[in-house]
């Protein structure tokens, strides 16, 4: 009997019970889909490295599964008390009847259950199918093969995500029991009759609060901009962040009030068609919204800033890799190694042997100790150059007070690296990349990172500069840095490196470091994998060297590929990860309290038809009422983001441009339009029927 | 004289074979303009279904409604609610002002969704509340002001568009004797001197010794019907509950 009574209700009740499916479902299948991301075909295709970085962001993104599960579960908990509520009087009537408060849980209880099986079954049904279209998107980003289509369910996943649904609805069905057993008769059976009292904010202080919540947003927003160069550390993001919030929630508190003036001094708008009605309908419902609207706001916020941003740096990472591995191998050894060094940060004492090793070239220590030279071809080899009196504090002149006060983390004392223009013109045709030409008065600046460029250009632009280098005074040959680099690395680092010409009197002991560019002697892709190996902890090669205590940092094509590639992919894959789940969170909050919004309201807009409004009045009417309330969030979201994503390129600087930006924004606005215009939809769709029930009796 | 309102033997069923109720029984009347018809029957007798027919909230099951000329038995869709909008009054029980809005927007509002310019509807509302007496209560809201002000708010909105016919129901169902009175004097202002032509509904025989003439309805068919002629309410007042005794004793239970 409970059963077809729970049942029917939800029968009955289908419409209410549509959004909140359309959250479970989509809840469920992005939980499978991201879980299981393992055992999808791509990542059997991919190499043993690329295979660690994928078993790294499985591990991250079971993290971030378990912070996921708690924001739906949130949700879910949420939306089902808004269901139960709405529902008062049924459960009324059924107490009156002489069921026991017992027996409604129970009803409740089955209720959960039913709907819980249904949207685990579509949603997980939903998740296999989508992720096998994730599937493609990995191949792509790990450039795996995909030639053999298979179709994969993951068992692991599935288990997963029923086990934590589960806890979720159990949770729900604990907090639904706590509710109905709260419940009075008397407040049941008038639950509809609920006393409408209408809160009106003084005009005034709705403009002097909306204006105040404005400066505090514009001043965060000043801060994350235009005076972010004085956010050098974690902590001083925090007032930002704080003003960010409480200027959204001041701006949601006053914004009705202060649009309602706004359009009342006009009065042939305000005056016009239902415009005064819809104005007064956000007016009054926006005090109980302020709360959601807030958060909607700032999670929305969250979402944009966080899927673009990070397509953007997933793009100009892949990008940047192309250009910046030219060949297929870098080695560096230190040059005229003293008896004590510095090694990460620590004091030293070098071995005979280490100070033997590090007067000879790479090549030669190569081949001492079992390397076949045979194996590279196109092998350069070139000093780098320190000396003792050129360091950035010195590089900057007199303008190192200006600067230091602005960037009061930079390490100052770091060296100049000089490299003869002979020796770097060398590198730079095989790299492929721009060759230079000096007098023998000149010097040129190279870097190709960002800030530091900026920084460089600064001292460069006024054509004065001059520069000592062993003993002789040089001159920049142009007012700005060119780009140049000689290391390979996933992204625009070189911070600066000082060509000069090659009769400058640089000493041996002015050699710093030396730095072996080669390439792989192999065509196949296998093949350069084989020699890469030779370069590997494995190898009779290394093992020589670490048997010996020598010393060479390499970095080779293959690898940076992999790890540039990987972690791009793991935070773009965790971006999307939280972004989707942020968006179908508030788009959920938002549908929900619209729909209750609209059966408080169809008492309105059944006077509005009694006056004689025809149908297309009440639903623009109503289409206007729920679209603002879907678009403010939205816009000043928008807002948001535009600071917050310029912000979050700063601190990547150099990883992202904002040329990358655009795709990557129309992508997210893609994804954000999908999902929240699908809520927004049903919400209207919903909300429709509902203010229609009582008039077409 | 115009004739406003012409019913024609109207018929409204509901139900199925089975199980047929008459609501309305073959009606027919006429409204002619500047008149102030009441309409009295018990529950249940069809006088709430007779309203709802005429002003389009219901449809007929047969005959004839004309509304100035225009059967409106014919109309549908949008054309039913420009009719509704711009040709009928309605003045309810329970006010039915819009409880966001001010007195002044709720007047206003039956004038903006005829897109009225700003102008005029400032004029027509300051006019209409000078005469109800309501002007300095324009600026508050339904739920700041007295039961009786909050009807003379809905009977402002009610008249306000200039309606051919003002369609009213119980209106003094949910005020006290004092606001009846005033909101009767009111009616028979808007009668009178605005040439209103009224058509109310109630069950209380002292509102509708307000009216020049009552109908009187019993299981759907018009049961009698009297007219005011020269009398002074008072002889009018005698004669309705007259009227109401010969219908039984049901009629005066419900009041």
């Amino acid at each position: 009997m409970l059963f077809r009574l729970s049942f029917k209700n939800m029968k009955k009740s289908i419409k209410d019970y549509a959004i909140y499916f359309l959250t479970l479902v989509l809840g469920v299948a992005i939980f499978y889909m991201f879980n299981s991301l393992d055992s999808q075909q791509a990542m059997m295709q991919v190499s043993a490295s690329q295979r660690d970085i994928i078993k790294l962001m499985v591990g991250i993104l079971s993290y971030v599964s378990v912070f996921v599960a708690v924001v739906l579960g949130l949700l879910i908990v949420y939306a089902n008390n808004f269901l139960v509520n709405r529902r008062k009087k049924e459960f009324g009537i059924y107490i009156t009847l002489g069921m026991g408060k017992k027996q409604i849980s129970k009803i409740i209880l089955l209720e959960t259950i039913f709907i819980g099986i249904i949207s685990l079954a579509v949603g997980i049904v939903l998740g296999v199918f989508a992720s096998q279209f994730m599937s493609i998107l990995v191949a792509k980003m790990f450039k795996a093969d995909m030639t053999g289509f298979t179709f994969v369910f993951s068992k692991d996943a599935c288990i997963k995500t029923c086990i934590y649904f589960a806890v979720m609805y159990i949770a729900v069905m604990f907090f639904n029991t706590l509710t109905v057993s709260r419940y009075k008769l008397i407040n049941l059976l008038n639950a509809t009759k609920k006393n409408e009292k209408v809160k009106i904010k003084n005009p005034f202080i709705s403009i002097l609060v909306f204006i105040i919540g404005v400066s505090i947003l514009g001043y965060a927003y000043w801060k994350v901009t235009a005076d972010m160069h004085s956010m050098d550390t974690a902590e001083k993001m925090l007032p930002p962040i704080l003003m960010g919030i409480t200027g959204t929630v001041l701006v949601f508190w006053s914004l009705s009030g202060f649009i309602l003036q706004v359009v009342q001094m006009r009065r042939k708008t305000y005056l016009k068609d239902t415009n005064m009605f819809v104005l007064r309908q956000i007016n009054n419902k926006i005090n109980t919204m302020v709360a959601s609207m807030s958060v909607i706001c700032l999670m929305l916020f969250m979402t944009i800033t966080i899927l673009s941003s990070s397509l953007a740096l997933r793009n100009s990472m892949e990008r940047n890799l192309i250009e910046m591995t030219p060949v297929d191998l870098n080695l560096t050894k230190t040059a005229n190694l003293q008896e004590t060094y510095k090694k990460y940060g620590r004091e030293v004492k070098s071995t005979e042997e280490q100070r033997e090793d590090s007067k000879i070239s790479i090549i030669e220590t190569m081949e001492n100790n079992g390397f076949d030279m045979s194996n590279l071809k196109d092998v350069i080899e070139i000093p780098i150059y320190t000396t003792n009196n050129l360091n950035w504090h010195v590089f900057f002149g007199d303008k190192i007070d200006d600067i230091r006060s602005r960037y009061p983390m930079l390490q100052y004392d770091t060296k100049e690296e000089i490299i003869k223009i002979s020796d770097y013109n060398k590198v730079a045709k095989l790299y492929g990349i721009q060759e230079y030409e000096l007098n023998s008065d000149e010097y040129i600046v190279l870097c190709n990172f960002n800030s530091m460029e900026n920084l460089r250009n600064e001292v460069l632009i006024d054509g004065t500069n001059k520069l000592t280098i062993a003993g002789i005074e040089y001159k920049s040959k142009y007012n700005e840095c060119k780009d140049g680099y000689v290391l390979m690395s996933g992204s625009h680092i070189n911070t600066g490196i000082i060509l000069v010409p090659d009769d400058c009197p640089l000493k041996e002991e002015d050699k710093e470091r030396k730095l072996l560019v080669a390439n792989y002697n192999a065509t196949t892709d296998e093949d350069k994998e084989k020699i890469e190996n030779l370069l590997t902890d494995e190898s009779n090669f290394v093992q020589n060297l670490n048997n010996k205590g020598l010393e060479l940092d390499g970095s080779t094509k293959i690898s940076i590929m992999e790890a540039s590639i990987g972690l791009a992919t793991i935070v773009t894959f965790i971006a999307i990860y939280l972004g989707i789940i942020f968006l179908i969170a508030s788009s959920a909050i938002l549908a929900l309290k619209q729909l209750t919004e609209s059966s408080d309201n169809k008492q309105r807009y059944l006077i509005l038809r009694k006056i004689g409004c025809d149908e297309k009045m009440i639903n623009r009417a109503l289409f206007r009422q729920i679209g603002i309330f879907f678009a403010l969030p939205l816009i000043l979201a928008i807002i948001h983001s535009i600071f917050g994503i310029q912000f979050a390129i700063e601190v990547m600087s150099g990883l992202a441009s904002k040329n990358e930006l655009i795709p990557s924004i129309i992508a997210t606005v893609v994804v954000i339009g999908v999902i929240y215009g699908a809520y927004f939809l049903a919400t209207y769709l919903g909300s429709k029927q509902i203010i229609k029930e009582d008039f077409e009796k | 004289m115009e004739k406003i309102l012409e019913v024609k033997n109207i018929e409204k069923y509901y139900g199925n074979k089975s199980n047929l109720t008459k609501a309305i029984d073959n009606i027919s009347f006429e409204v002619e303009k500047g008149e102030f018809v009441g309409i009295m029957g018990a529950s249940g007798s069809g006088k709430t279904t007779l309203l709802n027919t005429i002003s389009t909230i219901d449809r007929v099951t047969a005959g004839h409604i004309i509304v100035n000329g225009e059967d409106i038995t014919k109309l549908r869709g949008n054309k039913l609610n420009k009719f509704r909008r711009e040709e009928l009054g309605f003045i309810f029980q329970d006010f039915n002002l819009l409880d966001t809005l001010t007195a002044y927007e709720n007047i206003a509002l039956a004038l903006t969704i005829q897109r009225v310019n700003a102008k005029e509807i400032d004029k027509r509302v300051g006019e209409i509340a000078e005469k109800l007496g309501i002007k300095e209560i324009l600026k508050k809201y339904p739920y700041q002001v007295s039961g009786g002000q909050k009807q003379r708010i809905a009977s402002a909105r009610a008249i306000i568009t200039d309606p051919k016919l003002v369609l009213a129901d119980e209106p003094t169902g949910a005020l006290d004797s004092k606001s009846a009175r005033q909101l009767l004097e009111n009616f028979e202002y808007l009668n009178k001197k605005l040439n209103a032509t009224i058509l109310m509904v109630t069950h209380d025989a002292f509102t509708a010794s307000y009216a020049n003439r009552i109908l009187f309805i019993k299981d759907g068919k018009i049961f009698s019907e009297l007219t005011k002629g020269n009398d002074t309410r008072k002889q009018f007042f005698e004669k309705i509950i007259e009227v109401q005794t010969l219908l039984g004793g049901d009629l005066n239970d419900v009041i």
